[in-house]
């Protein structure tokens, strides 16, 4: 009770209408987020520093999906508000937030019989209106994803058809194409193999340098987390653990606090960055633990 | 594997909004069922030429003709074309909102609501506009039961459909009842009325659909068709791109149940237009999404077609209209899951 009213003063009650303060175009604060009555995560404060490429990463079930869903908007928080340019998210008209902030999430269907020029076309609906459907403007925005994410030759094919890897480009170029200075990603790399996920991680970096665009992404290798994030959070039970550069936040004394796995960390030979190496399985009890 | 194939451009690219053969199979149904709405007006004891019927039906016609026409058969074909519209809508705002092809208003228990509404009154010795009103209180309850059973916190598809076929089985169960309760006369009228007939329909049967269609099929065609495609795509991408899904789930169901409901009340609980109608257009359109417009198109088409086969297929004998529907879509769904099956798919 007393943390709504706390932040019922803090976020609303200052600031200039379409103004917000130096903080973060987007954060969360005091957050509780729960399914139904299952609480996952209490009192939770989150910033995510403009033009970074932030990383959520922690074990399963600790509550990241659930901080991604509640920043994008499509999880209400039970308490506690998440801020897009320092006003309540909820507070926000969809269309508008749709406007500033796109969402992947982890599972998304392809309708049956769509081709990938439809799909990514789809990204656009926060842009169109009833009677303005779609624009000279629309179509450009569509090639151009298109052509960021390498799938404008596949243009006119079904995505049925596509590998995993191309589906998986063709949904970011949809999310793309919604043209939103913030880009929250759940698990992009999920069910891909190797060359793929690096493909995926190469094109979200290279989207976050262009534009000045922010991303956010639920990684679970924490390798690929070190090594592509600008700012890493590291969660544990519900709560942030950690946030700061990869540098910072990737120790082995951390890694084995949020994942309980003991682990050295030794500099990445390709680029300087913290690489996660799990110690061997030792043959002694009191070792494994 | 699949990139090594050579690539089959089906379709143009550049993602065009609006289908053209999704407007073409829409334009070409709706011909049809104005073809097959001259021919029945045309058909009967007093048999007219289809350049007799159009005359008349613009105001040319003699006296008797006129009122052969605008009296008699008109109300019919009418009635056909607004049930076979609004079950086709319905049908296809339910398999888009459950994303399942199965997920009909015949099989989610809204239909049979409206059978027990329109029962209950039969049994107490109603008359055909109270029967037409038990039909359309029956479904709106059935519909505002399920919502509420389906709900936590939301509606999801899942959800829906077991709680719908729950009550399917429970009011089908009902109904069996009420139909032993009632007198033989009583029971014989009901029988026809749930096999679905459009027999001696006049234009105050029409009305309340054809009142609620000019409302709702602008709202749910203009309105949500397009967050509706959206939404096929998953409820976090939908609230990702604007869409607000649940208070669209909210109008579409309110939307289609008063659709089903208000067709039962007008036809009695005319089957498998609203399952098959909207597959059909895909099959047709190949297009992806609800396509309801087309679908709207060719539920007409397909129970204006239904009732013309049900006057003329055995000379001096009617059929009841329900009695097609059920043959050709029962039969359409063998052929597809057939083929389906062939095709190695399931």
């Amino acid at each position: 009770m007393t943390q709504t009213i706390e932040h019922g003063t803090s976020g609303q009650g200052n600031g200039v209408a379409g103004m917000h303060d130096d903080g973060p175009r987007l954060s969360g604060s005091a957050l509780t987020l729960s399914y139904d009555k299952r609480v996952v995560a209490e009192n939770l404060d989150v910033a995510i520093p403009d033009r970074s490429f932030t990383v959520i990463i922690g074990p399963n079930a600790c509550g990241k999906s659930t901080l991604l869903r509640a920043l994008a908007r499509t999880l209400r928080p039970a308490a506690g508000t998440v801020l897009l340019d320092g006003r309540d998210i909820t507070s926000l008209p969809a269309r508008k937030v749709a406007r500033t902030l796109g969402l992947l999430p982890q599972t998304s269907v392809a309708p049956d019989g769509i081709t990938v020029a439809e799909l990514v076309g789809r990204g656009r609906y926060p842009h169109q209106r009833l009677l303005r459907q779609w624009s000279a403007d629309d179509e450009r925005v569509v090639r151009e994803s298109m052509e960021a994410t390498g799938v404008a030759d596949l243009a006119g094919r079904l995505v049925d058809e596509l590998s995993g890897g191309q589906r998986q480009r063709v949904w970011i170029a949809m999310a793309l194409a919604q043209e939103t200075p913030l880009l929250l990603l759940d698990e992009p790399t999920t069910y891909l193999d190797i060359a793929h996920q690096i493909e995926v991680l190469d094109l979200c970096a290279r989207l976050h340098e262009e534009r000045g665009r922010t991303l956010v992404a639920v990684l679970h290798d924490l390798n690929h987390a070190a090594r592509y994030a600008t700012h890493l959070i590291a969660m544990r039970d519900g709560r942030v653990v950690a946030a700061g550069t990869p540098g910072e936040v990737m120790t082995a004394d951390l890694v084995e606090e949020v994942f309980r796995l003991p682990c050295r960390v030794i500099d990445d030979p390709e680029t300087g960055t913290p690489l996660v190496v799990p110690a061997a399985r030792r043959r002694t009890e009191s070792a494994t633990r | 594997m699949s990139a090594a194939r050579p690539v089959p451009v089906r379709r143009i690219a550049g993602g065009l909004p609006l289908r053209f053969r999704a407007v073409a199979v829409g334009a070409g149904c709706l011909l049809l069922a104005l073809v097959f709405g001259v021919l029945a007006v045309g058909g009967g004891d007093y048999p007219m030429s289809p350049s007799d019927v159009v005359r008349t039906v613009v105001g040319g016609g003699s006296p008797a003709e006129d009122f052969i026409v605008h009296e008699l058969r008109l109300p019919r074909v009418v009635t056909a074309l607004l049930v076979g519209a609004a079950l086709a809508l319905a049908g296809a705002v339910f398999q888009s909102l459950v994303r399942n092809p199965l997920g009909s208003p015949d099989l989610l228990g809204f239909t049979q609501g409206s059978a027990a509404g329109a029962l209950l009154v039969v049994v107490t010795g109603g008359g055909s506009a109270a029967l037409a009103g038990g039909a359309v209180l029956g479904g709106v309850v059935t519909g505002a039961v399920i919502y509420a059973l389906a709900w936590r916190g939301g509606l999801h598809g899942h959800r829906l459909v077991l709680v719908g076929i729950g009550a399917t089985a429970i009011l089908t169960g009902v109904n069996g009842y009420l139909l032993t309760r009632g007198r033989l006369m009583e029971a014989a009228r009901a029988m026809l009325w749930l096999t679905g007939s459009l027999d001696g329909r006049g234009w105050e049967d029409v009305l309340p659909l054809l009142v609620a269609m000019s409302m709702l099929a602008p709202v749910v065609l203009l309105g949500c068709a397009r967050p509706l495609a959206i939404t096929e795509m998953g409820d976090d991408l939908a609230r990702g791109l604007g869409v607000r899904v649940q208070g669209l789930r909210l109008v579409l169901l309110t939307a289609a149940v008063l659709l089903t409901s208000l067709a039962a009340a007008a036809a009695g609980p005319v089957s498998f237009v609203a399952l098959t109608a909207p597959h059909l257009t895909r099959r047709m359109t190949g297009a992806p999404g609800p396509n309801l417009l087309a679908a709207t198109c060719t539920g007409a088409a397909l129970l204006t077609g239904a009732d013309l086969a049900a006057q003329r297929l055995f000379a001096g004998h009617q059929l009841p209209v329900g009695v097609v529907t059920g043959v050709l879509g029962g039969g359409y769904l063998v052929w597809l899951l057939a083929a389906q099956r062939k095709a190695g798919r399931i």
